[in-house]
Formats: structure tokens, C-alpha cells, sequence
């Protein structure tokens, strides 16, 4: 039977694992080959790096650390931040990721997916939507709007009817991160989770809002999420990748059972 | 968990084995070729014909549809290579694409494939999500010393849509099968053949576990006809 897994997320600028809210009130947490490698020893089922580095010219340090990553852990790999080019995106897998998150790219220019699919499989293609609520009651009904540039931009496009299309384009699997919730350690949005796990094929993965054990579980059973996302949480050890998997467990859910190294 | 190699007389590593890995711009050439020096062999990659020259174990790794797998192992001269290793009986180990590619033909393009392997690659039938993406259990169905030390039912890593079934007289060569909806074949081998589907190099200590496996039984039977002369 098909694992739920468990990804730890690290945000990285400037070859550093660092984490805020978003952008803001950045700290240091590490070099992330070191922090990849201590996840995957702790059982993490996969692995997601976001590139938060402003400037191009950090673009080599990311491939970089996407190297040692890969010779270091061997889970799978999933690059997100910056990539818009059919080209960035074969340096990215060749530099050893196994799938590439494309978010404002896909949302500016959505041939991209088709063309990144067309060339790599659409398994190496993850479209990461960011969704803010947006509804005020009971004659404005809650949708969720697309938002890009790390949630500071509005779209105008309805999240659900996006992560259609993004499917219909190429996408292999949705990064559904929560933006009302990223960071603020409340739960996942287990609504929109369910809104577009229902409308979709393709694996989706939760994100924004892990407190604990209870969130993964609710956005696998509530939200029809085939993966839990999370950073601060794992980073800042408030629980371990084993607790997190053994509550999944003992809730039934499946779950990768990770025997370390003799 | 690499196996201790034990060094010649002159210095040589008698038994290091030579791995090509066919770098045709498809699949983790980086995980796999770490994967396969952790398990003690000398990697190479394989971008022409020459560089198989010499070599032991012939990898094929590769993610995505077969018509431009095929296409690019063609302008690369490579297709009548890896053709004639196989006829010749010589370890091949095809990870994902590089075991679907060994069928007759893909239903995913159309693509004709290597035809090594009665049978064609199908979409996965009945799956809940697809792409089938994540930890999933193998199930042995026949024993191969590449699982030797891993738990029947262990989990490994997958992320594809489509998979090979072998028909005829291959129909006997599944070591390992998956469920996902219905179930498919995980593992395939013939002699000196072996395809996953899932990823090894991707898949912890029990992936690694698999490809030294592999590596070793090489390294064994290279050595052996050296022993006897």
C-alpha cells in the first residue's frame, strides 16, 4: 500500500537552511546537506528545498548544495523557487533533484508546465499553489485566490479551478501551501486541501500551518492529502519525523516503517 | 554498510567492478552513481559506445516517456550496444524506465523499445492517484540474491505512471510485484538482467542495500573464472 509521507521543507538563501514567516524574520538553521542527511536518517520520506535567494547569482549555490544533497541523502528530492526555463530546470535535475516546484513561473507563463512535462515526465513536475481565503459570508462564499512572489502578490485566479488546470497542463503532483496558515503553527487548511484533493488525480502535498502530530493526520484523512509538509516544527525539534510517523500510524494511516543504518 | 574489498598483491583492487551508467539526459545519474560507489564499484558514465568498453555492470536509470529515451539513446549510438550487452548475457541492472524500455513497445507513445522482454509497458490500471509517487511495499515472488538482507514487503521508492508486464514465455521473470490499485510487477529478471521499477538510489538503506547486492554478485562472478585460471 502507498506510504503518506512525511517531508521536512527547507527554505534556503544564500546556501543557508534558514526559516521565517515567509521572507521575514529570517535565522539561520544550518548548511542543508547536513540538515538533509539528518532528516533522512530520521526517517524523513522525502525532501523539499525551497530557494528563497533573490538575487540569479545565488542560482550556483543552490546547485551546489542540490549535489551534495544527493550524494549525501538518498530519499527523493524536490527543488522549488526561481526556476522558469526549460533549461534551469535540467541543471536543477541534473545537479541530482528528482522533481522541480514550479509556482509564480507556472502562474506567469503556464506552457512552462507543459513544456517542463513534455521534456522531464510529469512525474519531475510539481506545481506549487499558494492560496489565500478570500469570502466573507454567507453572500460572499469562501474561494481561495492564487497568490505569487511568496504570497505577496494577488493573481486573480481561483486556486481550485488552477490546480485543475495545472494538472490538464502537466503537473504531476500540488504543493498546496496554505498562506493565511504558513507559519502560524493553527493546522493545515484542511478545506482547501479537500477542494482540490477531490478535483485532482495527481498526488497532493500539505502545506503551511503544521503544529503537530493532529494537523498530518487531518490532511490525510479530512483533507485526501498523499503528503505532509512542514519546517519550522521538524527544524526547531518540536516533534521528530518518528513521532510525527507513529501518531500517523497509530491513527491507521500508512506509513513508512524506517529502520536506520546497522 | 559498503562490504570490505580486499586489495591485490599489486595494489589493484582485484574484485572493483566497473559500473557504466548510460547518461543519456534522463534519470539521477548523481544518486545512482554515489549509490553504486558506496556499494564499491567504480562508476562511469556512458555517453557513447566506447565508454561501455571495459565495463561489468551496465546501468540504465531514466524517468519519463520512452519515445525520447529512445531517441536520445539512438542519436548517442547506443541503442545496438546496450542491444548486444543484453544478447550477450552480460549484467544489466535497468532502473524505472531503464527496466520499462526493455519491453516491446510502450502504450504511453507508441514507442518501440528494445524488445528484449516479451511484453509492453501499460498504464497502471485502476490507481487511486497517478502518478503513483511515494514509499510502497515489494513483495517477493521469486528469490534473487539482489534482495538478499531485505525484508519481503519493504518499502521503496516509485514515481511513474506506466509499467512494464512481461507476457509469454517471460511471464515467470517477476521477482517482486506493488499494489497501487491493482498490482504490478516490481521487479524483473532474466540470467544476467535485473529491472526495478521502483528507484533504488532513492530508496535509504534498503535501495542502497539492493544495489550493493547487485554490485557484489557482479564482483562474484567476474572472479570466479579469474580463480579457476
Amino acid at each position: 500500500m502507498l506510504r503518506r509521507r512525511v517531508i521536512p521543507c527547507l527554505d534556503v538563501a544564500d546556501g543557508r537552511v534558514v526559516k521565517g514567516t515567509r521572507f521575514v524574520d529570517l535565522t539561520d538553521e544550518g548548511d542543508p546537506p547536513e540538515l538533509a542527511e539528518r532528516y533522512a536518517a530520521e526517517g524523513a520520506d522525502e525532501l523539499v528545498f525551497l530557494d528563497i535567494t533573490a538575487a540569479p547569482e545565488g542560482r550556483g549555490t543552490l546547485l551546489d548544495i542540490v549535489e551534495r544533497t544527493a550524494r549525501r541523502a538518498f530519499i527523493p528530492l524536490t527543488v522549488g523557487g526561481g526556476v522558469r526555463t526549460v533549461p534551469e530546470m535540467r541543471d536543477v535535475l541534473r545537479a541530482g533533484a528528482d522533481k522541480v516546484s514550479l509556482n509564480t513561473a507556472a502562474v506567469a507563463d503556464p506552457s512552462l508546465v507543459t513544456r517542463c512535462a513534455a521534456r522531464f515526465g510529469r512525474q519531475a513536475v510539481v506545481v506549487a499553489i499558494d492560496a489565500r481565503r478570500r469570502g466573507q459570508g454567507p453572500d460572499d462564499p469562501t474561494r481561495w485566490e492564487v497568490v505569487v512572489k511568496g504570497g505577496r502578490e494577488p493573481t486573480g485566479l481561483d486556486a481550485l479551478e488552477w490546480a485543475v488546470r495545472a494538472v490538464e497542463l502537466g503537473a504531476g503532483e500540488l504543493l498546496v501551501t496554505s498562506i493565511d496558515r504558513d507559519g502560524t503553527r493553527s493546522g493545515y487548511d484542511v478545506e482547501l486541501l479537500r477542494e482540490i484533493s477531490g478535483r485532482v488525480k495527481v498526488p497532493v502535498i500539505a502545506s503551511g500551518g503544521a503544529a503537530g502530530p493532529a494537523d498530518f493526520i487531518a490532511a490525510v484523512r479530512d483533507g485526501g492529502a498523499d503528503a505532509v509538509l512542514a519546517a519550522s516544527i521538524f527544524h526547531r525539534r518540536l516533534h521528530s519525523i518518528a513521532s510525527v510517523k507513529a501518531a500517523m500510524a497509530a491513527a491507521g494511516l500508512p506509513v513508512r516503517r524506517y529502520t536506520p543504518a546497522a | 554498510m559498503t562490504a570490505p574489498r580486499v586489495d591485490g598483491p599489486d595494489g589493484d583492487r582485484a574484485r572493483r567492478i566497473v559500473a557504466a551508467v548510460v547518461d543519456y539526459g534522463a534519470g539521477n545519474i548523481v544518486s545512482i552513481g554515489q549509490g553504486l560507489t558506496a556499494a564499491g564499484a567504480d562508476v562511469r558514465l556512458a555517453r557513447d559506445p566506447d565508454d561501455l568498453r571495459g565495463a561489468d555492470l551496465l546501468v540504465v536509470p531514466g524517468v519519463g516517456a520512452a519515445a525520447p529515451a529512445m531517441a536520445r539513446l539512438a542519436r548517442r549510438g547506443l541503442v545496438e550496444p546496450i542491444r548486444g550487452w543484453i544478447a550477450a548475457d552480460r549484467p544489466y541492472l535497468g532502473i524505472c524506465l531503464g527496466l520499462q524500455l526493455l519491453f516491446e513497445t510502450s502504450d504511453e507513445d507508441g514507442a518501440e523499445t528494445f524488445g528484449v522482454l516479451r511484453g509492453r509497458v501499460r498504464r497502471l490500471e485502476d490507481a487511486p492517484t497517478l502518478p503513483h509517487i511515494g514509499w510502497n511495499q515489494v513483495v517477493r515472488r521469486a528469490s534473487h540474491p539482489a534482495f538478499d538482507g531485505i525484508d519481503d514487503g519493504a518499502d521503496f521508492y516509485f514515481v511513474h505512471s506506466y509499467v512494464g508486464v512481461p507476457e509469454g514465455a517471460d511471464a515467470g521473470a517477476v521477482v517482486a510485484d506493488t499494489t497501487h490499485g491493482g498490482r504490478f510487477p516490481a521487479a524483473i529478471a532474466r540470467r544476467s538482467l535485473l529491472g526495478v521499477q521502483f528507484h533504488p538510489e532513492r530508496s535509504s538503506t534498503d535501495g542502497l542495500r539492493l544495489l550493493d547486492n547487485v554490485v557484489a554478485g557482479v564482483a562474484r562472478a567476474g572472479a570466479a573464472p579469474a580463480a579457476i585460471g
